[in-house]
């Protein structure tokens, strides 16, 4: 108790039981690396949240300057059929495992050009898996960062090392 | 120079049969000028001492619909250092076949029209004669139609992504 209250370091580390699977996932989640990339106005709010009022250095997020260094796109902005193919692109050089983030009404549903925006794609969902939907116009910060806590808490509940064979026979026998 | 002198200056170069006025009593008045003369009004409002048009602000597109089957272009145009402004339009037909409706090009007398009548062909589906490059610039080049004509109707799809929402 005395330890406790006084904050002593005593040198003694102590011991943490968990899964591989578990340490794994904590570390996958701890760092999470985004593709740096905005489209639109909702780029602006993203690069808030990097900034230092909001700090995403704090869960570990951090732009990179390729797909291939990335663990998560966030799609920040109006998608139109002129990047589509080059959004389906980054997303295929990007490493698996690999998230997806649509933040804002535009890459969620095409947003205020759902109608009459001839160039814009209604959803990038169309185009690529998506994990987490920000929405918002543009979405603020904290929005964002509560989409982060969303992929945090699917990637907890994902199993990286178990053989997906074994995996299906669970589901299988679950139904 | 206002209006009039402007024009009183056009129609003693090329004849006044050449022109229509259209507003004249607004803010801003319109000379309407025939497809064939265009080119040659142009170069003169560019080289003339007293006009001197050395800018060209802008170009618009117009579709008047399929009933009417015209298409207008807008042409704005300003004097730097005379400080004064023209508003000049062309009429051409609208054709189903994007590549029969003509106007001459003006960007041999001003750069800038190169790029707005790129913008102009890309969503009116107008044809510039004698444009150097006259290629789609806003929209990706393998696009089908010219989506601010009145009768538009967007593709089923683009490269496998489905278009309408």
């Amino acid at each position: 108790m005395d330890f406790q209250e006084n904050r002593l370091k005593t040198g003694d580390g102590g011991i943490i039981v968990t899964s591989v699977e578990d340490l794994m996932n904590w570390a996958r989640l701890s760092s999470l690396w985004p593709m740096g990339f905005g489209l639109a106005c909702c780029a602006i709010e993203m690069m808030a949240s990097y900034a230092s009022n909001y700090d995403l250095e704090r869960f570990g997020i951090f732009p990179r300057p390729s797909p291939r260094q990335s663990d998560v796109m966030i799609v920040a902005g109006t998608v139109t059929f002129k990047m589509a193919d080059r959004i389906r692109r980054l997303f295929e050089q990007m490493p698996e495992p690999r998230y997806v983030i649509s933040m804002g009404s535009c890459s969620n549903c095409g947003g205020p050009y759902w109608e009459h925006g001839y160039h814009v794609v209604k959803g990038v969902d169309r185009i690529i898996p998506v994990d987490v939907y920000v929405p918002g116009c543009p979405p603020r910060p904290e929005a964002l960062i509560g989409g982060f806590l969303k992929l945090q808490e699917k990637i907890m509940q994902e199993h990286p090392l178990a053989p997906t064979l074994l995996l299906e026979i669970e589901k299988e026998s679950s139904l | 120079m206002n209006f009039e002198e402007i024009c009183w200056v056009l129609f003693s170069q090329f004849g006044e049969e050449a022109f229509v006025v259209f507003n004249q009593k607004s803010n801003q008045p319109i000379l309407k000028v025939s497809v064939d003369k265009l080119h040659e009004v142009c170069f003169f409002l560019n080289q003339d001492e007293r006009l001197y048009f050395d800018y060209l602000a802008c170009i618009s597109g117009i579709d008047n619909g399929p009933e009417s089957g015209t298409l207008e272009v807008v042409y704005h145009l300003t004097s730097i250092p005379y400080e004064h402004n023209l508003t000049l339009k062309v009429e051409t037909t609208r054709q189903l076949d994007a590549k029969v409706a003509c106007v001459p090009t003006l960007s041999d007398i001003w750069k800038s029209a190169n790029w707005l009548e790129r913008e102009t062909y890309d969503l009116i589906g107008i044809q510039f004669e004698g444009h150097s490059d006259l290629r789609r610039i806003l929209l990706p080049n393998d696009w089908q139609g010219f989506p601010l004509r009145k009768d538009y109707q967007a593709q089923e799809s683009y490269h496998g992504i489905k278009v309408i929402y």
